[in-house]
């Protein structure tokens, strides 16, 4: 039955898709200024002649239906397009960058899940005490903060001051890595580079910081919160008047049902990393698909552009749907 | 008091001689005469929550900024002297005592920039949400209360917008549209109207079951006075409360665009840009893009101050602990 409902969840998003794909295309289109003018000022001086064939190559001859009909048949092959200025596949250009972004991100998830929940834990066992009101106020500023500016105080304080962290990129040219999967640190660990794993976790720490920062401030108010109520449950009162200890409490039988909410949220907040990723590979010069987006942007490149936003809502999309998903299976007083 | 002088003339017909739309102006007279007894209620509510008051005092003192920055700037915010380029504060060594907080990459002021950037950053703001606001709550109203077609509508095409991360879609607007003032506020609301239409179409469904609308039907009141002047004020605490809070997200997606050179263009001070074009110089004029970033914290941390001290005070259902 459960296993009903999820389909049923897969199927509802399969229109979205759909409808996320043409919002994208329509938008695109709105934009002013004829591509072919854009590409030519890259390309220089261009004859008539060759201005027909590349409005041929990118099909902006045909009329716009038919232009929807090659970009979503295009997009169910995997095939998003060429980019204008790289005069490649917009598919291996993401494919190319999604490891970076992808490292980055697991980063991210990482550091903001041991920041939030012991915090969220203890805050909420120890509530009103001076560590709550403090972690709280930091959660509170957190979700505040701009993620690039903290990222430049960041590189102020670890880079230009103490010389702690790097300030910019994944790896230093010097340190020759053979890339296998594109993911440093796993590339560095298969071929037993141990220099060059150093170099890589320095040089994610800061941008992964800066990301999850946002997302380690809602993470820790909401295990906080979920566990405060879990905390005033009857089977709380009678575990403790069982004669449990205060750990077996709190661990083994109220951190198990407070989480369930946490859960959620951890895959809700792949969305803002989604967004976040973009700035803070600007200000890390972090070589992702955020940087690749941001720079075709600012080249104009709209087929880039657009294939890039596409694969960031389908994957948004796909991170909702997981969230239902997770929220059914962990917690099963919930019918979908 | 306009609307009391109507309402005592219409205080004097019977019920059934007034047309719908007086009937409307009467309600709304009740309403307001009232909302001027829960004000002062609210007010001393507000007093006794320490954290959003000050929140509150700092985001009218923003605004109070943004206004009359042209009278508060000590120096043109547009225009640099060469000889001022990445000028230090005051207190730091070569800091010249007439500019406070030291000039940018082009020698320009900082304060009077920064002060100058308030009104971007206020203006985005508060309209983009107004506009949200207006737009989600009398759709999301109009679909809980007449379900069928409309409701079908723009529910689906809100699950549509909701697919996409807010600043990605922003961004994608922005691309689109080159950037402009308008264009922002344009890329911002379009798809900021969701949330708000999410919540009132939410709130209207389950409090259009209630006995009071029941009882309004009964008494031949119109659907439109019923959604007005019977659903709107009991779901208007939560739409405050939503939009202080989103105001702070929307003010960062505004600073986010501009740090990505998609804001409201190069001519206009603003924040993001600001932060942007002084991480070139971070190295020797850690300044430039430093304080700019903090006015910006300062004010969403102060209007989130102020959106949770009013969601404990309005809607004290949404509280976390």
């Amino acid at each position: 039955m459960r296993l009903a409902r999820v389909l049923e969840r897969v199927f509802v998003a399969i229109p979205v898709m759909l409808g996320v794909a043409i919002i994208v295309f329509f938008f695109m289109r709105l934009s002013p200024g004829d591509p072919v003018d854009l590409m030519m000022g890259e390309a220089g001086s261009v004859s008539p002649r060759e201005m027909e064939a590349l409005a041929r190559e990118f099909r902006l001859d045909e009329p716009l239906h038919m232009q929807l009909y090659h970009f979503l048949a295009g997009l169910l092959r995997g095939d998003l397009g060429n980019s204008f200025v790289k005069r490649k596949p917009v598919a291996r250009l993401v494919r190319e960058h999604l490891p970076a972004t992808v490292e980055l991100a697991i980063g991210a998830l990482v550091i903001a899940l041991v920041i939030a929940i012991p915090i969220g834990i203890i805050s909420a066992v120890k509530q009103h005490s001076i560590l709550d009101r403090v972690s709280m106020a930091g959660a509170f500023l957190g979700i505040s903060m701009p993620a690039f500016w903290m990222g430049i105080v960041l590189i102020l304080v670890f880079s230009v001051y103490w010389h702690v962290f790097p300030s910019h990129g994944r790896l230093p040219f010097a340190v020759g890595l053979k890339t296998i999967t594109g993911f440093y640190t796993i590339d560095s660990i298969l071929t037993g580079n141990w220099s060059a794993l150093a170099s890589t976790l320095k040089h994610l720490f800061l941008p992964s910081l800066t990301l999850g920062a946002g997302t380690a401030a809602t993470i820790a108010r909401m295990t906080r919160s979920s566990m405060l109520e879990v905390l005033r449950q009857d089977y709380i009162v009678l575990a403790r008047a069982k004669g449990l200890t205060e750990y077996a409490v709190v661990v083994k039988h109220a951190l198990r049902n407070a989480l369930i909410p946490t859960v959620t949220i951890v895959a809700l907040q792949i969305g803002t990393f989604l967004g976040g990723n973009m700035i803070v590979e600007t200000v890390f010069g972090w070589p992702g698909l955020g940087r690749l987006v941001v720079d075709a942007i600012q080249r104009r490149d709209f087929p880039l552009v657009q294939g890039a936003v596409i694969v960031y809502a389908l994957t948004f999309v796909m991170a909702n749907l997981l969230a239902d998903i997770i929220y059914t299976f962990v917690n099963p007083k919930i019918e979908l | 008091m306009k609307v009391n002088e109507t309402n005592v003339h219409l205080a004097q017909l019977p019920t059934t001689d007034r047309s719908p739309l007086q009937q409307h102006l009467y309600l709304l007279g009740i309403k307001l005469r009232l909302q001027r007894q829960n004000l002062g209620n609210f007010f001393r509510q507000l007093k006794r929550h320490p954290t959003a008051m000050v929140g509150a005092i700092v985001v009218v003192l923003y605004i109070l900024m943004a206004i009359f920055a042209p009278l508060l700037v000590p120096h043109d915010p547009f225009t640099g002297i060469l000889g001022n380029r990445i000028l230090p504060p005051k207190w730091y060594e070569g800091g010249r005592p007439e500019y406070l907080l030291g000039c940018d990459e082009l020698g320009r002021d900082l304060l009077s920039r920064i002060i100058y950037g308030a009104r971007v950053s206020i203006s985005v703001g508060l309209i983009s949400v107004t506009v949200s606001t207006v737009i989600g709550v009398t759709a999301g109203i109009a679909a809980g209360y007449y379900r069928g077609l409309f409701d079908e509508i723009f529910s689906r095409f809100a699950d549509l917008l909701l697919a996409f991360p807010f600043l990605i879609f922003a961004l994608g607007v922005m691309v689109a549209t080159g950037p402009g003032f308008w264009n922002l506020i344009f890329a911002l609301c379009f798809k900021g109207w969701v949330e708000f239409f999410r919540l009132a179409r939410g709130e209207t469904l389950s409090e259009k079951t209630k006995e009071y609308v029941e009882a309004a039907k009964a008494s031949g009141q119109g659907h439109l006075t019923i959604m007005l002047s019977e659903i709107m004020p009991n779901i208007i605490h939560s739409v405050i409360v939503l939009g202080t809070l989103r105001m702070g997200s929307l003010i960062i997606t505004e600073a986010s665009l501009s740090f990505l050179g998609l804001g409201v263009g190069t001519r206009i001070p603003a924040w993001g840009s600001m932060i942007s074009s002084g991480r070139q110089y971070m190295m020797n004029a850690w300044w430039i893009s430093t304080l700019p970033g903090m006015a910006l914290l300062l004010l969403v941390l102060s209007i989130n101050l102020l959106g949770e001290g009013l969601r404990d005070i309005l809607d004290p259902r949404l509280k976390i602990d």
